[in-house]
C-alpha cells in the first residue's frame, strides 16, 4: 500500500538516487512506488533537488505512461491491447468487461478499488491474450477469465 | 530426482509458482527425495507450464501443468501421466532448432553461476580478456552479425566506429525496451540466462574501452528487471566483472524508447524525445560521449562467437544475413514460442511446419512481421526466406525477430488503423509526419471504414504514407507505413477498395 505525502522521506528517497547519473527517471520511479503517484509537491521536490526548473521535471512526468499525477485506484489491472493480444480476441473481451464496470480506458471504478489501463505489450505473445494485475501477470485470459480476475479485487 | 520449473514470466503468468510449491509439498508428504530447480523457459510456450523430471535418458517432459496433475508425478509411471510429453529435446519444435544464442535458456537455472560455467558460460569472456579490442571487434565483424534490434547494422562496425573513438568515458548501453508486439526474445533471455547478456557487456566493453554499462529494461517486465538485478550482483560478487560497472535502469512505458536516440535521452533523465542524427551514438552517445549501443540479442550473441569464433557463427545463415535468429512465433498460433534458427528457413516453414498453423483452427489470413511497425504478409508470400534482404524486398522487415498470426476472422482494416493509432499513442512528437501524420491517418482510415469516398481516401492514405516514410525521423512514424500500406494492398477488400492502389516505394 502506499503513503501519504511527507517531504523528508521523499528527500531521503530522491538522495539514495542522487549519485546516479541520470537521476531523473529512478528518482521518479521510488516516488511513485511510495506515494502512489507524483503529486505536485513531489515534482517541485525533485525539481529543486536537481535544480531544474519544475516545467522540466513537468515535461518528464507527462511523457511517460507509467507515471501518475492521480492517485489510481487500489489495485491496477493492465489489459495488453497489442497485435498479438488482438489477434486472439482481447479486444472484445476487455471492452465487455469495461461495459461491465461501466469504466473507459484509464478510468477508476467509482469506489477506488480498480484502475483499469491499457498496456501495449506484456511478452506474453505466444499465451495471448494477456493482463497484469498489480505485479501480477496472467496469460491465457479468455473473456471469462478476465472477468474473474477483475471479480478478484472489486 | 530433480524437477525442473520454469519461473520466467509466461510460467508464472500459468501458474509456474504455485505448481513449484504444489511439487515441493507433495513430495514431502510422500517422503520422496526431489529437488526443485527453478529453470528458465525452453521457450516452447504453449506448452507452458512445462514441468521436466529428470531420468535416465534424459529431462522428460510435462506440460502444460495443472495442480491437478502434480499427484501423478510420483506414481512410479511417468511414461504413462495424462501431461507427458516424452523427452522434451526430442519435441521436434525444440530438436529442429539451431540453438547458439539460447543454448542454455531452460536448461539452467538462471542465476546459478555453476550452472552458467558448468555450460560453457564465460568462455567468450575468458579469450577476450586475452586478446587485443581490435581483435575483439574483428572477431564480431567476422560473424556478420547485424544488430537484432531491426535496424541489422553490422555489430562489428558499430564496435569498432566506438574503439577508435577518443573519451574520457565510454558506455556500453543494452537496449532492453522490448516493445514490439509478438516479441519477446529479449525477455526471455534475460529471464533464462542473464548471464550471457551480462558476459556479453562485459566483451563489449573490453571490445572498445568502455567501463560502464547500462540495460535499459522496460517496466512491463518486472521478472526480468529482478533477474537481471540479481545476475549482476552475482557476477560482480563473484569478481568477474573487475573492470565493468553494470547498471538496469527501468523503462517508463514508452514505446519510443526503443529508439535507440531516445533511449539515451531518456538513460539521461529527460523525455524520450528522437535525436536528429548525426552525430551517430557512436561518437556522441550517452552524456554526449562515444557509447555502443545494442540490442539485447545482439549482445547476447556475442559470448558464443568469442568463444566460438567468428567463422563459426557465420556458418550459419544466407547471404548476407549470417549466423541465427531468434524467430518469435506469437498470436493466434498452435505452437507459439522461440525458435532459433539459422537465416534462409522461409516465412510458411515457419508458420505451419514449426508453428503448427493458427490455435483457432482456422486458416491463416495474415501474419505481421517485425512488430507493430512491420508489413503483413498473406499466406501467399510464405516462399519469402527469413532474411534481412529478402523481406526488404516484399516491401517488409524482419524487425525483432517477432510474427503475429491471425486467422480469417481478423479485420485488416481494423489492424491499419490499429498501426496509426499505435503510433499516434506512442509518437515523441518531435517531428510533424509522425506526431501529425498518425491521428490524420487514423482519421482517414475511420472514414474509409465507414466508406466514406474510399477511392480518394485510400490515394489520400498512400500519400500521407509517403510522407511519414520519407519524412519521419525515426522508425516509428517512418516504418508506421508499413502495417497500413501491407493491409491496404494484400487485403483491398477490407477496405472496400475495388482497384490496387500501388504499393509506396
Amino acid at each position: 500500500m502506499t503513503t501519504q505525502w511527507d517531504t523528508s522521506r521523499a528527500a531521503g528517497i530522491i538522495s539514495k538516487y542522487l549519485p546516479l547519473e541520470g537521476p531523473m527517471l529512478p528518482i521518479l520511479h521510488a516516488l511513485q512506488e511510495e506515494f502512489g503517484f507524483l503529486s505536485d509537491e513531489a515534482i517541485r521536490l525533485v525539481a529543486q533537488t536537481l535544480n531544474v526548473s519544475r516545467a522540466e521535471v513537468y515535461g518528464v512526468v507527462s511523457f511517460y505512461h507509467d507515471f501518475r499525477q492521480e492517485p489510481p485506484g487500489r489495485h491496477v489491472l493492465k489489459i495488453c491491447r497489442a497485435e498479438a493480444c488482438q489477434s486472439m480476441g482481447s479486444e472484445a473481451n476487455a471492452q465487455k468487461l469495461l461495459e461491465t464496470l461501466g469504466l473507459d480506458w484509464g478510468d477508476t471504478t467509482p469506489d477506488g478499488r480498480l484502475t483499469v489501463e491499457p498496456v501495449y505489450c506484456l511478452g506474453l505473445c505466444a499465451c495471448a491474450p494477456s493482463a497484469m494485475l498489480d505485479d501480477e501477470l496472467h496469460a491465457r485470459l479468455d473473456a471469462q477469465g478476465l472477468q474473474a480476475l477483475a471479480g478478484e479485487v472489486i | 530426482m530433480r524437477i525442473f520449473v520454469p519461473r520466467d514470466s509466461v510460467s508464472v503468468a500459468l501458474g509456474s509458482d504455485k505448481l513449484a510449491a504444489a511439487i515441493t509439498a507433495e513430495a514431502s508428504r510422500r517422503g520422496a527425495n526431489v529437488s526443485v530447480v527453478r529453470n528458465g523457459s525452453r521457450g516452447m510456450f504453449w506448452l507452458e507450464p512445462l514441468v521436466e523430471v529428470e531420468s535416465d535418458e534424459g529431462r522428460v517432459g510435462f506440460g502444460p501443468m495443472t495442480l491437478a496433475d502434480v499427484p501423478a508425478l510420483f506414481s512410479g509411471d511417468l511414461k504413462g501421466h495424462p501431461k507427458s510429453v516424452g523427452l522434451v529435446e526430442e519435441i521436434p519444435f525444440f530438436a529442429k532448432q539451431q540453438r547458439l544464442t539460447f543454448a542454455r535458456c531452460g536448461v539452467t537455472d538462471p542465476v546459478s553461476l555453476t550452472d552458467y560455467t558448468s555450460h560453457g558460460g564465460f568462455k567468450g569472456l575468458e579469450k577476450a580478456r586475452a586478446m587485443t579490442p581490435a581483435a575483439i571487434c574483428a572477431e564480431v565483424k567476422d560473424s556478420g552479425l547485424r544488430g537484432r534490434g531491426g535496424a541489422g547494422f553490422p555489430t562489428g562496425i558499430k564496435w569498432e566506429t566506438v574503439r577508435n573513438a577518443q573519451a574520457p568515458q565510454k558506455y556500453i548501453v543494452c537496449n532492453a525496451d522490448e516493445g514490439d508486439s509478438g516479441t519477446f526474445a529479449d525477455r526471455l533471455i534475460i529471464e533464462a540466462d542473464p548471464f550471457c547478456l551480462v558476459e556479453g557487456m562485459a566483451i563489449a566493453g573490453l571490445a572498445v574501452g568502455a567501463t560502464r554499462g547500462y540495460v535499459y529494461l522496460r517496466s512491463e517486465y518486472p521478472l526480468a528487471i529482478s533477474i537481471l538485478r540479481e545476475a549482476i550482483a552475482i557476477a560482480t560478487d563473484a569478481g568477474l566483472l573487475p573492470d565493468f560497472t553494470l547498471e538496469v535502469r527501468e523503462g517508463a512505458g514508452a514505446y519510443v524508447c526503443g529508439e535507440e536516440t531516445a533511449l539515451l535521452d531518456s538513460l539521461e533523465g529527460k523525455r524520450g524525445m528522437v535525436r536528429a542524427k548525426p552525430p551517430i551514438p557512436a561518437l556522441r552517445g550517452l552524456f554526449g560521449q562515444p557509447t555502443v549501443i545494442n540490442n539485447v540479442l545482439s549482445l547476447a550473441a556475442v559470448p558464443y562467437i568469442l568463444a566460438e569464433g567468428g567463422a563459426a557463427y557465420a556458418a550459419y545463415g544466407m547471404g548476407r544475413s549470417r549466423g541465427t535468429m531468434p524467430v518469435q512465433l506469437a498470436g493466434n498460433i498452435k505452437h507459439g514460442g522461440l525458435f532459433e534458427i539459422a537465416f534462409g528457413i522461409t516465412l510458411g516453414e515457419l508458420i505451419n511446419d514449426i508453428g503448427g498453423g493458427t490455435a483457432s483452427g482456422r486458416p491463416v489470413r495474415a501474419v505481421q512481421a517485425g512488430g507493430p511497425l512491420g508489413a503483413y504478409f498473406s499466406p501467399a508470400q510464405f516462399d519469402t526466406p527469413y532474411d534481412y534482404e529478402a523481406f526488404t524486398a516484399r516491401n517488409g522487415l524482419i524487425g525483432h525477430g517477432g510474427l503475429v498470426v491471425f486467422d480469417d476472422t481478423a479485420d485488416m482494416a481494423h489492424m491499419a488503423r490499429f498501426a496509426m493509432e499505435f503510433c499516434a499513442h506512442e509518437s515523441c512528437g518531435k517531428c510533424t509526419p509522425c506526431r501529425i501524420g498518425s491521428t490524420r491517418g487514423m482519421e482517414v482510415l475511420d472514414k474509409i471504414i465507414a466508406r466514406e469516398n474510399v477511392a480518394e481516401n485510400a490515394a489520400l492514405i498512400r500519400d500521407l504514407c509517403d510522407t511519414m516514410k520519407f519524412g519521419s525521423l525515426c522508425a516509428l512514424g517512418g516504418f508506421t507505413p508499413y502495417p497500413v500500406m501491407s493491409a491496404l494492398t494484400l487485403f483491398p477488400e477490407d477496405f472496400g477498395v475495388t482497384s490496387l492502389p500501388a504499393a509506396a516505394e
